[in-house]
């Protein structure tokens, strides 16, 4: 049940522009439920927030769309296609057209920036090694970081690390980028490069960017439209002007930061004073 | 009573149940991996560049520790030898018995199990880093097999290192057997080489040895891969499974060394 915020301003585009679609997605760890009911449309070329707490289920969502793992039931469709029915081959023609930016970059610690970024180019296409080069380096020079590819991960600061990885997730011109936490522990200047990385990217090159993250003040700079995720379920939508001006309890709680309200400070517990009393 | 100790027994024959499945669970799972990481042998033939570079991380960096044991284990084994021979006047045997110590047995399962503690854990810790730090779902994500990219060609190096480093500890052995029992207790040097060659057998023990040793290398390189593979992704977990490898691919070999010795060399004594 999603308490919409606006619910004239849900994405108005016609079914065949959704870049993703999720109808009615099930899915649990076991029999540990994470997601309930799960509904969401991604337009195309547009860059759509998924916001929630910790464990809210944010980043199942993503590989519920990248296909490392199958609903209980509902679809997950990416451009018209039904990934949980993908056989191998159809998945991995399905990954070859979209980017996945991760939570600490995840480069591949035995190569070099230049390498990393390389990696998909050689690996999917039988371009001249003097071609790569070129597109490596425009790659790397989108994300302002031309002068480093010689380096190693190790030799990044965290800030450097999720831009090639931004240009690694971009290198093979995807028509969908899921970015998992791409702020996650990003001092003030980096985050706000990363932010206007991805913004100016996607309206750049026209690709659709989903956004996994609970970093409301730089979303909201960034993208066209938010989802609320808790416990699994979509509690709340809506552009950033009518987040902003939101009066539901989950996302006033966020945007102000408030440490208590729907989402509670306390664990739940045994009653304080019993504890306290109790024998021990 | 009688329904509480009814209670007690569904509970433990639950529990018993319980880890059974677990147990047949966990079986299915290693050996539906074994047989994908088989099925993309292929891809670790085809870009041998990549199984190259894993010959040199598994086989190249453990030759110190592999020579620097072998050359020991061949001494000592020269001054044991020695003190036992020349009691019943046997003295010039010394060849052949350090030579069929070694390549029967010291060498393959000694080079066994310092490959599973220097490089088993190697490619465990590895593997199992590049899950806890996503790179191996990254490259899933690209459209590229984590299994034909990352482990097919560690556990081909590892099978292509094994008993190449065998080889090279029972040399090394040998030589330093004849280093003790020739050059220091004086020994002649033509019955040390002389034994050693006729007693010696090239189908019965050097081929013997040889297919330990590759044996020994499925065996370890299979558990440090899926070790790796199977890691829980936190330090913790990364730390368990190398522990896991080094234990599971020590007594693998041991095990494995029985059987195989049972098959090889009955009768022919």
């Amino acid at each position: 049940m999603s308490a919409s915020i606006a619910p004239a301003s849900a994405p108005p585009k016609a079914q065949s522009d959704f870049a993703v679609e999720l109808a009615d997605v099930t899915f649990a760890y076991d029999r540990r439920p994470v997601l309930t009911g799960i509904s969401m449309q991604i337009p195309r070329g547009g860059v759509v927030g998924i916001m929630g707490g910790s464990g809210c289920g944010k980043t199942t969502i993503l590989r519920l769309i990248g296909g490392q793992l199958k609903p209980n039931s509902g679809r997950v469709l990416v451009a018209g296609e039904s990934v949980p029915d993908l056989d191998r081959e159809g998945l991995h023609l399905m990954r070859r057209r979209l980017g996945m930016l991760f939570q600490f970059g995840a480069l591949f610690t035995d190569m070099s920036v230049y390498e990393n970024i390389a990696f998909a180019l050689r690996e999917h296409t039988d371009l001249p090694e003097e071609l790569i080069r070129d597109l490596v380096l425009m790659k790397l020079h989108a994300v302002g970081l031309r002068g480093a590819s010689r380096l190693m991960p190790s030799e990044l600061s965290g800030g450097m690390a999720r831009r090639v990885a931004l240009a690694r997730a971009i290198a093979l011109d995807p028509m969908l980028v899921l970015y998992d936490e791409p702020f996650a522990g990003l001092d003030p200047i980096s985050l706000g490069v990363v932010g206007q990385l991805i913004r100016r990217l996607s309206d750049a090159l026209g690709i659709t960017s989903l956004v996994v993250t609970h970093d409301i003040y730089e979303s909201l700079k960034i993208v066209d439209y938010l989802y609320f995720v808790s416990e699994g379920k979509i509690i709340a939508q809506g552009t950033p002007a009518e987040v902003r001006a939101s009066g539901d309890g989950f996302v006033r709680q966020f945007v102000d930061g408030a440490p208590d309200g729907p989402v509670p400070f306390h664990y739940p517990a045994a009653p304080y004073r019993s504890e306290l009393l109790a024998r021990v | 009573m009688f329904s509480a100790a009814a209670a007690g027994f569904v509970h433990a024959l639950r529990r018993m149940g319980s880890r059974t499945t677990a147990i047949v669970s966990w079986l299915g799972y290693a050996t539906r991996f074994s047989i994908a990481v088989i099925r993309e042998t292929p891809a670790a033939f085809s870009r041998f560049s990549l199984t190259m570079r894993e010959i040199y991380f598994s086989g190249v960096l453990s030759l110190v520790i592999i020579l620097v044991s072998g050359l020991f284990v061949g001494m000592v084994l020269a001054l044991q030898g020695y003190d036992v021979l020349q009691r019943y006047g046997a003295a010039e045997s010394l060849g052949v018995l350090v030579a069929l110590s070694l390549v029967r047995e010291l060498g393959p399962v000694v080079a066994g199990l310092l490959f599973a503690s220097r490089a088993g854990s190697a490619i465990t810790a590895e593997i199992g880093l590049m899950k806890a730090t996503e790179q191996l779902s990254a490259m899933e994500m690209m459209a590229v097999d984590p299994l034909a990219r990352v482990v097919a060609p560690r556990f081909w190096g590892g099978i292509i290192s094994m008993p190449l480093l065998a080889a090279l500890f029972s040399t090394l052995g040998v030589f330093g057997a004849y280093i003790v029992g020739v050059k220091l207790i004086g020994i002649d040097a033509g019955a040390f080489w002389g034994n050693m060659q006729a007693g010696v057998d090239f189908r019965y023990d050097i081929v013997n040895g040889v297919i330990k040793s590759i044996v020994f290398g499925v065996a370890v390189s299979m558990l440090a891969v899926f070790e790796g593979y199977d890691a829980k992704p936190t330090a913790e977990g990364v730390s368990t499974a190398t522990t896991r490898t080094v234990v599971e691919s020590s007594l693998a070999i041991l095990g494995l060394d029985f059987v195989l010795t049972v098959f090889m060399f009955r009768g022919v004594a």
